[in-house]
């Protein structure tokens, strides 16, 4: 094992020799487009180029200035969708957002029980563990276990609101600004707002 | 309507407006019917008498206008 690489871990799984039949479906979905001139081959990773391209920082971003910026902050939580204006994001889903705040009595933790909503403008693909049935099915009907899971454990006095995103909406968690944090710049306090904080499995923190 | 959701009694949280549903747009029909959509509030303890945690946790969803049903007052009490 080399300096950079000296954990032991299992065997990793290797590729599948066959594609799966979605992997099937898409490939000849994708190339009927591109044949009959619909999309063409660059147009298609373009986009692929864009979607993993967007990342957390764009909602950390949203975050920091709702800190910093009171009346941004308002404007926000009462529609979510001046974000995409004010920071000048893509919103090239047509995410219609909500913004939830957290409060020394509201802890707001997001899921989506059908499969993967997620606001993806703000904060890219969401992660494996996100979709997964256990997160999705477990985050609405036991949330203090989940969170515990992560790290997070809140005492019954502060409510769990669970958000399912299961239908036109999607949520982003506004996280309380941790003590210590005065007189810190934009980017600093950006810093510290991850994307877990902002699905509301855990909280921001300054070390 | 979420399994865990159906039958359940709650409370509006918030009106948000009208999109098309899922019963045209699963079906691939962009210019189908448009109905109004609500923010949900339900109470953990209500939806599961073994829930643990707080009285005060609660599930928040979307839910159309046609998927619901008012009830009288006082009826909320019961499960």
């Amino acid at each position: 094992m080399s300096a950079n690489h000296d954990h032991p871990h299992a065997p990793l799984p290797s590729t599948p020799d066959k594609p799966g039949e979605w992997e099937i479906l898409e490939i000849a979905v994708r190339e009927l487009a591109i044949e009959k001139g619909l999309i063409t081959a660059d147009d298609h990773r373009r986009l692929i180029e864009y979607l993993d391209g967007a990342t957390p920082a764009l909602g950390a971003k949203l975050v920091a200035r709702a800190w910093l910026d009171p009346d941004f902050k308002a404007r926000v939580l009462a529609d979510g969708s001046i974000a995409w204006r004010e920071l000048g994001i893509t919103n090239y889903d047509r995410t219609n957002l909500i913004v939830l705040e957290n409060t020394p009595t509201v802890h707001n933790l997001v899921v989506c029980t059908l499969c993967s909503c997620y606001p993806r403008p703000l904060l890219g693909l969401p992660p494996d563990w996100y979709k997964s049935a256990a997160y999705r099915s477990r985050a609405v009907r036991w949330p203090r276990s989940v969170l515990a899971e992560f790290g997070t454990v809140l005492p019954d006095e502060v409510a769990i609101h669970v958000h399912d995103s299961n239908a036109d909406m999607r949520y982003i968690v506004l996280p309380m600004r941790p003590a210590g944090t005065e007189g810190w710049s934009e980017a600093q306090l950006a810093a510290i707002v991850t994307r877990d904080t902002m699905i509301g499995v855990t909280v921001p923190r300054t070390a | 309507v979420p399994h865990y959701a159906r039958g359940a009694i709650g409370f509006i949280e918030r009106v948000l407006r009208e999109f098309l549903i899922p019963e045209d747009d699963a079906y691939g029909r962009p210019h189908g019917r448009r109905r109004m959509l609500y923010r949900v509030r339900l109470a953990a303890r209500a939806l599961w008498p073994d829930y643990r945690g707080g009285d005060k946790d609660e599930v928040q969803l979307e839910i159309y206008e046609h998927w619901l049903e008012p009830v009288e007052a006082g009826e909320e009490k019961q499960p």
